[in-house]
């Protein structure tokens, strides 16, 4: 292949590099206005009365709006496919309060600072309520009721209780295979809340335009949800909306929720005036999504042999104070994860629970991470029970080529999924090659008396978009020069779809990677696509860009088979050339030319793909730490990623991708946790409490490409965003363990933590 | 108040406001290469040179750089080793979404400034300011390195 396989310049680099106005702030229109949200002080209270008098004689304040001024139309924010698997549980502005940020009112000004200085002249009227902060409590209390009100559709236990979703479901009996079984192993499992702490905050500008219609230009995920989710809350057509993505700085799951959009639409509309809503850090740390705290519970019944024959895992998840992704979320974490292990009998139980905490949601890994940590701990601890190598017991259980997984059959993206079998895996081959760069079985002396040094490893695999749900569409129109217009609705958060989808037209239609011209992620120019999640752009996306491109291609081959008097099939497209079977050749310049001028045709197509696979990327990852037993501290010394994501498109890309999931698993290991007090107020809202990893933090990585070939992704690809972020976490904690014989069980693994772990070993 | 500074090697004079941030004067000025990312001097998106040596200015006030040299990175961009340093990050895929990216190289950019020798400690810690929640810092690290390997060369 001449384009995919090679380290092209990634296509938007260089301007992003020079700091070109190219993210959503860097745009401003004549006239704009600033909005800035009054917060919830209370966990759980009832907004009686908003008093905005005395801020609306502020100088250069506008408009104040609270949930009076909006109609209440229950929805979602969770920015999903039609129909969503979420609750609508949420308005865009609530008569009640349910954590401490919740929105309460919006101001709009001149300025960001008379904005601010308004919100302290606002005179809220609450009736406090009692709150639930603990999910466990949630769980069992029905006296307090966090969405209590009748018309919300879809929370699994509306008005009784507080679960915003539940799943149990067995494939084969578990409890009677326990009874069977040589060995019973049950840990818990605790995971905090983490955030994905992308460096762009949440922005969006909105205005209405000379054609009366909603201009929204914003750093999202999912412009095309966002687009249908608007015209619904805000009783527009969608015929009125545009939805612009500009460069977008990190997303990581956090910005496919519609979190800032629907203010500046309301108030763009009201005031027919641009707005402007950018999120402070702290907002963010407040008023974004986590990745959701969960306690898992693992019970495993193995044979003498190491033949794992069942698999339990209870999941109990703290949503906050809305439920968007607290179904499947939840449910991924035990479908992306425990098919790792093929066995015959496997019970999956989830609850997931309303508090009046801030919200979660989605995050890079989607729940898998959580679930990987358990599991992988998991078989740590049952292969140390059983006195076997904790290598063996994975590699005589993991799944292999030609096995299905019977769990994805039972849990789809919120209803009954499709079963998977898997057609292609690097799996083994990861084991060997990351083994071979680790060390493993041959520890390093440590540096020091008192520091120990250990070894941990993790197996993972994730999906390639969501089956039978994800599709997206692509155009290519090729020009007169030969360049070729292409055009995704594929959103590009700077992981860099644009440039893996330009490199994937330019080997279809043989021309050089810069005759491409891209566009994507603007729902009046380009076709739809579901946005950047559910790791699916290269499988899905590119699959779409490839039959886009293939069918230009044979309406050129039709044109030129006429002329050339041969077979269309014959002609072949390679380099920039078109040649015919006999001595006939053309520049593909040459060919736009006669196709525009003599033929006159404009040769163009779109297309649309979706899949009914979503093909599980595989990695084995690899952790060498050092525990200093006198303090507790875990040094990261080397961390060895080995990942097969099928045929890699873009060599470097996909490292980086893999490089990154890394620093932010080691964060999830080790030092990130959004701390809450006991009434759910945040008090780690800055990032020099909320520590995440920095240049001096990270470990010497190893970063190790597995091709495989995958028959049903496009050249052979498959997904690489989200699988090399689950590993890490159970690698570093399994390799604390190998060092120093403590068992995390809670993570991150702090100092103080390993600390009072090492003190209870000894005593 | 009323403040001169050169910005960009460009006299230039500014209405500041009490309170204002350099960081938002920049921004007001054109300066987009200027990030917003914390406004509490943690994660330096806002990296500028202050007379010539690296601040996050989101917490310097605005008032504070009169009569001195603001630069950033749109008054380097036609600077020999500003362009080795954004074209190996381009080259090694140091660029992911890019919005730390201008911050990263005012930082590196001040680091290569003093010349040899330079190692991957040296780097590690120039770049400790500048959060990054995409790269995991391996490629941005490999291209400084290479960057200043040249510099060693040539010197």
């Amino acid at each position: 292949m001449k384009v995919v396989g090679k380290n092209v310049i990634k296509i938007d680099a260089f301007k992003l590099a020079r700091g070109e106005p190219v993210f959503t702030d860097d745009f401003t229109r004549q006239g704009m206005l600033y909005a800035k949200v009054l917060r919830s002080p209370h966990p759980h209270a009832r907004i009686l009365n908003v008093d905005a008098a005395a801020a609306l004689k502020l100088d250069g304040v506008v408009d104040v709006i609270w949930h009076r001024d909006v109609k209440a139309i229950p929805h979602t924010r969770a920015g999903q496919s039609y129909p969503e698997p979420s609750p609508y549980d949420t308005l865009i502005l609530s008569p009640k309060a349910r954590f401490i940020g919740d929105r309460v009112a919006v101001v709009v000004a001149e300025s960001v600072a008379q904005a601010i200085a308004a919100l302290d002249h606002i005179v809220v009227d609450y009736e406090e309520l009692p709150a639930l902060t603990d999910m466990d409590q949630s769980l069992t209390n029905s006296e307090i009721l966090i969405h209590e009100e009748p018309d919300p559709r879809g929370i699994s236990e509306a008005g009784m209780t507080n679960i915003a979703a539940r799943i149990d479901k067995q494939v084969g009996d578990v409890e009677a295979a326990l009874k069977e079984c040589d060995l019973v192993v049950t840990r818990d499992y605790h995971l905090p809340r983490v955030q994905a702490s992308h460096i762009e905050p949440h922005i969006s500008i909105a205005w209405v335009d000379e054609d009366d219609r909603l201009i929204v230009r914003t750093s999202t995920q999912v412009p095309f949800h966002l687009r249908r989710m608007l015209a619904r809350i805000l009783e527009i057509p969608e015929a009125r909306i545009r939805v612009i993505k500009p460069r977008v700085g990190g997303g990581f799951g956090d910005k496919q929720e519609l979190v800032v959009e629907d203010l500046v639409g309301v108030l763009a509309l009201r005031t027919g005036r641009p707005v402007r809503l950018e999120f402070t850090r702290e907002e963010e740390f407040v008023a974004a999504r986590y990745r959701h705290p969960q306690r898992v519970t693992m019970t495993t019944g193995v044979m003498k042999d190491g033949t794992i024959v069942a698999n339990r895992m209870y999941v109990l998840a703290d949503t906050g104070a809305y439920g968007s992704h607290a179904l499947t979320v939840q449910g991924n974490t035990g479908q992306k994860v425990l098919p790792m292990y093929p066995v015959a009998n496997i019970h999956f139980k989830m609850d997931c629970v309303y508090t009046n905490n801030p919200i979660s949601g989605a995050f890079r890994g989607y729940g898998a991470p959580q679930g990987c940590f358990a599991l992988e701990c998991h078989m740590d601890e049952v292969a140390r029970e059983l006195g076997m190598d904790r290598l063996e017991l994975r590699k005589k259980n993991h799944i292999k080529l030609g096995d299905t997984d019977p769990l994805s059959a039972k849990l789809g993206e919120g209803k009954e999924g499709l079963v998977r079998v898997v057609k292609s895996t690097g799996l083994e081959k990861a084991i060997e090659l990351g083994c071979e760069a680790i060390g493993w079985g041959n520890k390093r002396e440590p540096s020091a008396a008192h520091l120990k040094r250990g070894l941990g490893m993790a197996l993972a695999m994730q999906g390639s978009g969501i089956a039978g749900v994800d599709w997206g569409g692509a155009t290519v129109k090729l020009n007169d020069d030969g360049s070729v217009n292409l055009s995704v609705g594929a959103t590009d958060i700077g992981q860099g779809s644009d440039t893996v989808l330009a490199q994937m037209c330019a080997e279809e239609l043989g021309i050089p990677y810069e005759k491409v011209i891209i566009l994507s992620s603007d729902t009046d120019l380009t076709p739809f696509d579901v946005g950047a999640y559910a790791s699916s752009t290269t499988y899905i996306s590119g699959g779409a860009v490839v039959k886009a491109a293939a069918e230009v291609r044979g309406q050129l081959a039709g044109v030129l088979g006429s002329h050339w008097e041969c077979e269309p099939e014959d002609i072949v497209f390679s380099d920039g050339m078109v040649t015919g079977p006999g001595d006939q050749s053309m520049t593909i310049a040459e060919v736009a030319l006669f196709a525009l001028y003599k033929a006159m045709i404009q040769p163009m197509a779109t297309a649309s793909h979706m899949s009914n696979d979503s093909p599980p990327p595989f990695a084995a990852q690899f952790a060498e730490v050092e525990v200093d037993t006198e303090t507790g501290q875990v040094h990261l010394c080397r961390f060895v990623s080995a990942v097969d994501c099928g045929t890699v498109i873009h060599p470097k890309m996909v490292e980086g991708q893999i490089e990154g999931a890394v620093a932010q698993g080691m964060g999830y290991a080790l030092f990130e946790e959004v701390l809450l007090d006991r009434t759910g107020r945040v008090l780690t809202p800055d990032f020099l409490d909320y520590k995440i990893a920095s240049s001096l933090d990270v470990p010497e990585m190893v970063t190790i490409l597995v091709p495989t070939d995958e028959p049903t992704g496009p050249y052979g690809a498959k997904a690489a965003g989200e699988v090399p972020i689950d590993g890490p976490a159970p690698a570093i904690v399994n390799a604390i363990c190998d060092a120093v014989g403590v068992r995390m069980f809670r993570i991150p693994a702090t100092a103080e933590r390993v600390w009072r772990g090492l003190k209870e070993e000894t005593r | 108040m009323n403040i001169s500074l050169n910005l960009n090697g460009t006299a230039t004079d500014w209405e500041v406001a009490p309170g204002q941030t350099l960081l938002q004067a920049l921004r007001a000025s054109g300066a987009f290469s200027v990030k917003l990312g914390c406004e509490t001097g943690d994660c330096g998106s806002c990296t500028v040179l202050l007379d010539g040596q690296p601040v996050n200015s989101c917490v310097v006030p605005a008032a504070r750089v009169n009569g001195s040299r603001v630069t950033t990175l749109e008054g380097l961009l036609g600077d020999d080793l500003m362009i080795r340093l954004q074209t190996e990050l381009v080259e090694q895929g140091a660029v992911q979404c890019g919005y730390c990216i201008p911050g990263m190289l005012i930082s590196l950019y001040a680091l290569l400034k003093q010349g040899p020798p330079i190692d991957e400690e040296t780097i590690r810690h120039a770049l400790t300011g500048n959060l990054c929640r995409c790269t995991g810092y391996v490629k941005p690290v490999e291209a400084a390195r290479a960057v200043a390997a040249v510099l060693e060369e040539t010197s």
